[in-house]
């Protein structure tokens, strides 16, 4: 069984974002990159089905500009067997990447298809859901927990009301959240280890996926921020100054 | 002009009113000329009857399938698509169903999604928020496409419910996958408000400590009539369900008083009560980032304060 694994990079998570003050967008120059914390939680399923002798092989993707290679070789040093990059110097949005991913599943077969279920940079969630309606393949999004067996994987998923469990038939694209594993930390042998896995790059247009960015960006906008208000002493001062405000 | 198809979400037989609600008032922005609400279900009566009483709600459209029992994504989608002809825009909430949902009604029309939609420019263009909600953006969809977006139930007030729209069962011929199938849903039960749509919120964090502690969280909620929340650190560490979590991840609220006990304000927290009317912390540690955004600021220990404030309740 092979699994594909799209591993995205993203502004680390614990960057604080500053919008530009010309509205331009957000300042990026020097900020950290990491994996997005969902891929990293993917790529941690893969390894682990791997581990457990349900898949064979599993395959890390990215679709970024020409300077990822290291965030691909982080995902094999993680444990990943190999790695492809296709290329693209300009972000792509969530119809353009599912575009993408399945023109790789055209070419790698995978039985499971393993994204995070949203990328903290666009908060978007939606590549999952696109690309298994394109695959014309079942979908488990918000995963938090997942038994495969048989060509068929259950999925226990986050959703508003609790815990739902949903039976899929293989292939299937799966989505995770965020209590379905603890990513493990890279062990420094391994980072040597991943400078001789097969890493191959692909340029965006060589793979024939229509590119559909339809939305345009317009100006960005820094939130509107909540002050500091006042600090009361005691449990009644709390009450009063609640009902000051008429909410008691 | 614009015509607006807002997908229901329901369960056990009932509509969630308030995500419905507010998705209708995201549609009336747009000052559309009319806006349709389809319900799929395997009994929609009862639920398309309560759809038909949100105001600005023009027609109620029902589609009855036992294959809608459950919310599958990869079964609903396809319905939708071929009801979407002829409606400019299709609008979810952006709730764990609209989220599952909607993508793939758009991948069906071949347009992009706009997630999240926080605030209408016009009929193509929409404010929402990124990285956390850290920044905001506008964007625009192409003109001569369907927009299919889900709407950030938080930024919208609920529309009213004196409406009286039309109901019509509409049969949907196309062929539906069956290699989803719908096993269980482990949900927590409860007579507590719904989280997403309280009025008041109670959450706790880690400083709660365990699972038995955060009884103290449930009773204080239960004083004040209020939803109990929790940041990602409670969840994580089990003391409470997954679905009480508050915070970019999680459920992003707007009540109208937020009360965090415990919680030190993680910037992904903050980002799931930004919109709350009036903020109140208590957290033991004087320097918490929850207290940059609070309105009210209390420092000390919970298990003295939270007794103290019940007795000053009454």
């Amino acid at each position: 069984m092979k699994i594909l694994v799209g591993y995205k990079r993203a502004v680390d998570s614990n960057v604080r974002i500053q919008v530009k003050p010309d509205g331009s967008g957000v300042v990026t120059d020097g900020v950290k990159l990491s994996a997005n914390p969902f891929d990293d939680i993917a790529l941690e399923e893969a390894l682990r089905l791997r581990e457990k002798g349900v898949a064979s092989e599993v395959v890390v993707a990215t679709i970024a500009p020409a300077d990822a290679q290291p965030h691909l070789r982080n995902g094999l040093a993680m444990g990943a067997n190999r790695a492809i990059h296709v290329v693209s110097d300009s972000p792509v949005q969530p119809l353009t990447a599912a575009r993408v991913l399945q023109k790789l599943i055209e070419k790698e077969q995978p039985d499971i298809v393993l994204l995070g279920k949203q990328a903290i940079d666009d908060d978007a969630n939606q590549t999952g859901q696109i690309l298994a309606t394109l695959w014309g393949r079942p979908q488990a999004t918000f995963a938090s927990k997942l038994d495969v067996a048989d060509g068929k994987a259950t999925v226990v998923r986050e959703v508003d009301a609790g815990l739902e469990t949903l039976e899929v038939d293989l292939p299937a694209v799966i989505t995770t959240d965020l209590r379905l594993n603890e990513p493990r930390f890279i062990k420094l042998p391994d980072i040597m280890k991943a400078k001789s896995k097969p890493l191959e790059t692909i340029p965006m247009a060589d793979l024939g996926a229509e590119p559909a960015d339809f939305l345009t960006t317009g100006k960005y906008e820094a939130p509107a921020k909540r002050s500091r208000g006042v600090m009361v002493n005691d449990a009644a001062e709390l009450v009063a100054a609640l009902k000051a405000k008429g909410l008691l | 002009m614009s015509n607006v198809l807002i997908v229901a979400e329901h369960l056990n037989g009932q509509l969630n009113v308030p995500a419905t609600a507010k998705t209708v008032s995201a549609a009336r922005a747009l000052s559309p000329q009319k806006i349709d609400v389809i319900v799929l279900a395997d009994a929609p009566d009862a639920i398309a009857a309560a759809a038909a009483k949100i105001d600005g709600v023009n027609e109620v459209l029902s589609v009855a399938n036992p294959a809608n029992a459950h919310p599958i994504a990869q079964v609903l989608a396809p319905q939708i698509a071929q009801v979407a002809a002829g409606y400019s825009h299709v609008f979810g909430p952006s709730t764990t169903f609209g989220k599952d949902l909607m993508p793939c009604v758009a991948a069906l029309l071949g347009v992009a999604q706009v997630s999240d939609v926080m605030a209408v420019d016009g009929p193509h263009s929409f404010k929402r928020p990124i990285y956390a909600g850290n920044a905001i953006i506008e964007v625009t969809a192409p003109a001569d496409q369907t927009v299919v977006a889900t709407v950030r139930v938080a930024s919208w007030p609920a529309a009213g419910e004196g409406g009286n729209a039309s109901v019509r069962a509409v049969n949907v011929d196309v062929a539906l996958p069956t290699h989803t199938r719908f096993v269980g849903l482990a949900a927590g039960k409860s007579d507590r408000p719904d989280l997403q749509s309280a009025a008041r919120v109670v959450s706790g964090g880690r400083g709660v400590g365990s699972e038995e502690n955060f009884r103290i969280i449930y009773d204080f909620a239960d004083k004040l009539g209020a939803a109990v929340g929790a940041s990602r650190a409670a969840v994580d560490a089990g003391y409470v369900p997954n679905e009480l979590q508050v915070g970019q991840t999680g459920k992003i609220i707007a009540p109208e008083l937020y009360v965090a006990v415990g919680i030190s304000g993680a910037i992904q927290h903050l980002t799931g009560i930004k919109d709350a009317g009036t903020i109140v912390a208590i957290n033991k540690d004087g320097d918490a980032p929850i207290f940059e955004i609070a309105d009210i600021g209390l420092v000390g220990d919970l298990f003295t304060i939270l007794p103290e404030l019940e007795k000053a309740l009454g």
